[in-house]
């Protein structure tokens, strides 16, 4: 395969207003979207503003919607558009713009404080936690969260609707909360803390209408709907729903 | 110009990497007001690309390890040119600092029992690493990043404030650190990336956790921010750097495509049993393995390949070895010709595990193939190739407090510290680096601001200073002051990518130092002339136009050093002289700021020597293992 | 900072341009861009198709629910009349004739027993994710505005009902099994003598197959047989029952489309077979 010019479009501008600009650029062989930007940035538009970091899908920097969808830079290569094809670059569209590419994404550092952490099991001190692989696996998962954004962008419950931004932690912050629910040792609980009720009640869980494009655009291939999200509604059920399992609890606990 | 806004603070860190995250908790534990400024976003450090796990000798695996063991391994490593106190307080700490990641919310992979999981990685005797998959790095940053909102939200509930003890300034960057009159850390000069707004965090003690120097090499696992802002800083306010020549280059880089090029591939491919051939499917490996690790490597592939499952009664397979020698040996293979179609050699697990192990042990290289190249690791060879991934070299530090030598109240902790890795890291060792030493560096940090009877006051003059050099850029002042066109800054960079990669790469010669200390010079008089266009809201050209400043003193230190030091170790392999000095082991080279105007060079080199090893540590070593690094006269000592 | 966490200064929100109607991903501090998607690709092709896949279903079993006739054929009872709970059920020898309702009903008894299954899939979590974008275009594609200017989700009435489905999960239960037992039935012939087997039966047994994958690969299932535990160590039985439902869980939308069309299906034929469209081939 040899080099070619490829069409870019890119969003240009700040928050006074910007539009699409368009651009002619080489590609070649083996290079993702991120690489374009960079020729640009190297030799159309230096000012070009962009976040990136890792450029190994690992950090998740560089989140923008490519042909309008949510998608790491890093991680699209461009052998997936044909050679004709205009390849539009925007910067998120859930989130303020700053400049260019780059958004003010501060939602999600303010929902990600918003999240109660980790309770540390009280009287075992540090090296005496015993957890099973089998346990930990489950919050394993949502920690492999390179916190790209793109689940809080391209949810419609606050991007379609800056109105429920104030009462909705979005996907990643809800699946946070399903981690520490689900991990081994975390002793909310025994301090009083109901995460799955909080869930509900603190963070929006009910906005959530489980139309799974938040694990569509997880570059991580995280199970956001269905191993974070409908499981915490399941055990949001359990709580406020739901007599029988509310009957069972208080029967075990009342034997164990 | 407008004045820049000043807050005051007790500890400012700088970096919100591992080791800065780790400095911020201890400080602000210790009741010091504690800021944090990074480049990038909170939580998307370059820790995050580290992904076999961190080194502690906890025992989980193998019961026989402990302090001592890898105190042992690390000097080996190294060399025995480490800061042996450094190497003592890590080997010591290091199990503790992974368990209170624990106590933080960290889900570590487990062992049978319910301990952390341990696995096998290059130059570690025991299975020692702690891991997650292999993301144990995002897992680090993840659990540091939580802790700290932990804190702000313990902060909230006392002072109605999530930032009134422990505030994180992400996106900006420091451009210099201030001092006063009396030559003490006095605070920091930063701008914000977004805005091109400037400001000075005043504090007394500032912790330098920048990370490493990377992007001064074409071909390297760093991502962007590793322009050696942290070694420049130190340099600029006096401090010393040392062992700039020792900059380690990971033998396993992918080397295709062209564009992501040196991103890593785990070592943990050749823990968990990858094997790497040339073109002729010769595992070249054991060929290399030099006199001083002979009788502790494996001899054929049939006792490498028991190793595995029998680690008692077998010796380790060669791929093993330190990652110094095992970049050579693939050096070696391409230059002779048994090298794979794009310039690497193969690394190879699909021979070697089923697909679904690969799958389950390797995730992030399955996809990270999968993504990038369109290869299945499950069912092909990996190309593989050398990566400027970590500097040994860095800020000389008391090896106890992390304080920078020479400079009152800077502080300096992970991969932008020097001497605790002497002349090669092993991998692992840098995890568990930045909690052992970032720990210590907020800790002292935080005592020296609180034990302080005065504020240090930075004038205005010299905030002004700050603030018209990183304004230069703007007015694109040109080399012969002719009003030239300014040069790109972008140009600028790629030059002294290549210079550095091609000059004073993995293999160095003395003519090729000597020319690119030459074409550093040069380009700093043009990089003086960098000029930029737009405005100051975040502006990429800009921002490189200043960092470029930071490379170019760090690359003269590292091209500096490599010249002086006339021999072969670790990080720092010389053509011309091919083989180890016990008489160099001692020896650290100090760089320090000479004339920031001199056409030859701003960078003056230093010697000092190591103080002996403690007899005690020293007795943990085999007499015969001594002769082999040690001079004579301290033998007999 | 905008990329801190220093909260905006009032008034740079999108909440008052939300309130004059132009909110969303054309709120004033969003990147201006007229376009409300930039999707080239044929993002509407999923939504279409699931709504005219569901609309067909709809006409069609409202279409069998409320005929009240050609429900059985000698050994088959169509699953939309299964059990029968009225008086006015045809008669079906050995099959599920429970009178419960008495002679009062008098409308078709379908409609008694498909309020469960009904229940059961409109609060399923995979049926709701498709109506949602389907029929609702809430959001019609991901990544695609949504022509709606206020969403509260599932917080309110009657959306919040949706948190029921587990009781339907109970209740399919029990109807899974008559079906089941309705597939047991069949391996007798127009004379219900037991051992023979015929096209019908074959029909049947996938439907059942079908139906029994769909309702135990259901959210709420994977959610009480394991997914509510903490320590999957102290419980490996319901680990492993876990761990079964969740392979099934993976293919819930799949199941939930194949077993949609089977069940209409086995509906379908036996409605050929009662008003006489052909002779169900006999095996044995």
């Amino acid at each position: 395969m040899t080099s070619y010019d490829a069409s870019f479009r890119v969003w240009r501008g700040d928050t006074d207003g910007g539009g699409l600009k368009d651009f002619s650029v080489e590609v070649n062989e083996g290079e993702v979207v991120l690489d374009i930007i960079h020729r640009l940035q190297a030799t159309q538009a230096p000012d070009l503003a962009v976040r990136w970091n890792c450029k190994a899908g690992k950090c998740g920097s560089c989140s923008a919607e490519i042909n309008g969808r949510p998608r790491l830079m890093c991680m699209t290569r461009m052998s997936v558009f044909s050679r004709e094809e205009v390849v539009t670059v925007t910067p998120l569209r859930a989130f303020p713009v700053v400049r260019d590419l780059v958004t003010d994404v501060s939602f999600n550092y303010e929902k990600a404080r918003e999240v109660p952490s980790f309770v540390p099991p009280p009287g075992v001190a540090p090296g005496d936690y015993r957890m099973q692989q089998i346990d930990v696996e489950r919050p394993q998962e949502f920690r492999k969260c390179i916190e790209c954004f793109l689940c809080q962008d391209t949810c419609h419950v606050v991007r379609d609707h800056e109105e429920n931004k104030p009462a909705f932690a979005g996907p990643r912050f809800l699946m946070r909360i399903a981690e520490l629910d689900m991990h081994p040792l975390d002793a909310a609980e025994e301090a009083g803390l109901d995460r799955k009720r909080t869930a509900q009640e603190d963070h929006g869980l009910g906005y959530c209408n489980i139309t799974k494009c938040c694990t569509e655009v997880c570059p991580e291939q995280i199970k956001i709907t269905d191993n974070a999200l409908i499981p915490l509604k399941e055990r949001a059920v359990d709580r406020k729903y739901d007599p029988l399992v509310w009957l069972g609890d208080k029967i075990t606990r009342r034997r164990s | 110009m407008t004045q820049a806004e000043r807050q005051q603070w007790d500890v400012v860190v700088v970096g919100a990497g591992g080791a800065g995250l780790r400095a911020a908790i201890e400080a602000r534990e210790q009741g010091a007001r504690t800021a944090v400024i990074c480049k990038s976003l909170f939580g998307k450090a370059h820790t995050v690309m580290a992904e076999g796990g961190i080194a502690a000798s906890m025992g989980n695996a193998n019961a026989g390890d402990n302090w001592k063991v890898h105190f042992r391994d690390t000097m080996r490593g190294g060399k025995f040119l480490n800061q042996w106190r450094m190497a003592e307080l890590h080997a010591r700490e290091a199990p503790d600092r992974v368990w209170e990641l624990e106590t933080w919310g960290a889900l570590f992979d487990r062992t049978k029992d319910g301990r952390i999981s341990q696995r096998n990685f290059g130059g570690h005797e025991y299975p020692r690493l702690a891991h997650v998959g292999d993301r144990t790095g995002l897992e680090l940053i993840r659990t540091l990043q939580q802790k700290i909102v932990a804190l702000q939200q313990e902060d909230f509930r006392t002072f109605g404030d999530y930032e009134a003890r422990l505030k994180v300034f992400q996106e900006c960057t420091v451009t210099r650190v201030l001092k006063d009159d009396d030559g003490r850390v006095g605070g920091t000069f930063a701008y914000e990336r977004e805005s091109g707004r400037f400001f000075v965090l005043e504090a007394p003690a500032v912790v330098l956790a920048t990370g490493g120097i990377g992007k001064s090499f074409k071909v390297t696992s760093n991502s962007w921010e590793y322009t050696g802002d942290g070694h420049a800083l130190a340099l600029l306010a006096g401090a010393r750097l040392v062992n700039m020549e020792f900059v380690q280059f990971h033998p396993t880089g992918m080397v295709w495509p062209p564009s992501v090029k040196g991103i890593l591939v785990t070592e943990s491919v050749r823990g968990d049993g990858g094997v790497l051939r040339n073109s002729e499917g010769e595992r070249f490996m054991f060929d290399y393995v030099p006199d001083v690790f002979k009788d502790k490597y494996a001899e054929s592939e049939e006792e490498g390949d028991r190793w595995y499952e029998d680690p008692d009664n077998n010796r380790r397979p060669p791929e093993l070895l330190p990652r110094d020698e095992v970049a050579r040996a693939i050096n070696s293979e391409v230059k002779a010709g048994r090298g794979s179609p794009h310039g690497g050699v193969f690394l190879d697990v699909s021979t070697r595990m089923p697909a679904e192990t690969i799958r389950r042990r390797l995730p992030s290289m399955y996809h990270q193939f999968k993504e990038l190249a369109d290869v299945d690791i499950t069912a092909e060879a990996m190309e593989v190739g050398p990566t400027c991934h970590y500097v040994m070299g860095g800020v000389a530090v008391e090896s106890d407090t992390a304080e920078a030598i020479g400079v009152p109240g800077l502080f300096a902790a992970g991969e932008v510290a020097g001497g605790m890795h002497g002349s090669n890291r092993l991998g692992g060792n840098s995890l568990s680096d930045l909690l052992v030493f970032g720990r210590r560096a907020g800790l002292y940090a935080a005592r020296y601001a609180s034990g302080l009877a005065d504020r240090p006051q930075v004038t205005d003059a010299r905030v002004h200073a700050a603030a018209a050099e990183a304004l230069r850029p703007f007015s694109g002042e040109t080399a012969d002051g002719t009003g030239a066109r300014p040069e790109n800054p972008y140009a600028l960079h790629q030059e002294l990518q290549q210079t550095m990669n091609d000059l004073v790469g993995i293999i160095r010669r003395e003519e090729e130092m000597r020319r690119a200390l030459r074409n550093l010079a040069e380009l700093r008089l043009r990089a003086r002339g960098a000029g930029v266009e737009g405005h100051r809201q975040f502006n990429p050209g800009w921002h490189l136009a200043l960092d470029l400043r930071n490379m170019l003193l760090v690359s003269e230190c590292v091209a500096r050093a490599a010249l002086e030091r006339t021999e072969s170790r670790g990080g720092h392999t010389r053509e011309d002289r091919p083989a180890m000095e016990r008489a160099w082991r001692r020896v650290n080279l100090l760089c320090r700021i000479a004339d920031p105007e001199s056409p030859e060079g701003q960078i003056a080199l230093e010697r000092t020597t190591t103080d002996p090893i403690r007899a005690d540590l020293l007795s943990l070593f085999d007499k015969e293992e001594l002769v082999k690094y040690l001079a004579e006269e301290e033998l007999y000592e | 900072m905008a990329t801190g966490t220093d909260r905006p200064p009032p008034g740079t929100d999108d909440t008052a341009a939300a309130r004059r109607g132009r909110g969303g991903v054309h709120g004033p501090a969003r990147a201006t861009i007229a376009a409300s998607h930039l999707r080239t690709d044929r993002w509407w092709l999923a939504p279409a198709a699931t709504a005219a896949g569901l609309l067909a279903f709809v006409v069609y079993s409202t279409w069998r629910a409320f005929a009240n006739g050609d429900y059985y054929a000698a050994p088959y009872v169509s699953p939309f009349y299964s059990p029968c709970l009225a008086e006015n059920c045809a008669p079906m020898r050995g099959g599920p004739n429970w009178e419960l309702f008495g002679s009062w009903w008098g409308l078709s008894p379908a409609l008694l027993i498909l309020i469960f299954p009904l229940g059961f899939r409109l609060t399923c979590y995979y049926y709701r994710k498709a109506y949602y974008r389907g029929f609702w275009a809430s959001p019609p594609a991901c990544a695609v505005a949504e022509p709606h200017g206020k969403y509260t989700g599932e917080t309110r009435f009657p959306l919040i009902l949706q948190n029921i489905h587990r009781y339907f999960f109970y209740a399919a239960l029990p109807v899974a099994g008559i079906l089941t037992y309705d597939t047991v039935l069949t391996f007798r012939d127009a004379s219900y003598a037991w051992g023979h087997m015929g096209l019908g039966t074959l029909v049947f047994l996938v439907n059942i197959v079908l139906i029994w994958a769909y309702t135990l690969s259901c959210h709420s299932c994977r959610h009480i047989v394991g997914g509510r535990l903490k320590h999957f160590s102290r419980h490996p039985v319901r680990y492993r029952l876990w761990g079964w439902v969740g392979r099934l869980n993976a293919r819930h939308m799949q199941l939930a489309w194949a077993s949609l069309l089977s069940v209409a299906l086995a509906d379908f034929y036996v409605y050929l077979l009662a008003v006489g469209a052909f002779d169900d081939p006999r095996f044995f």
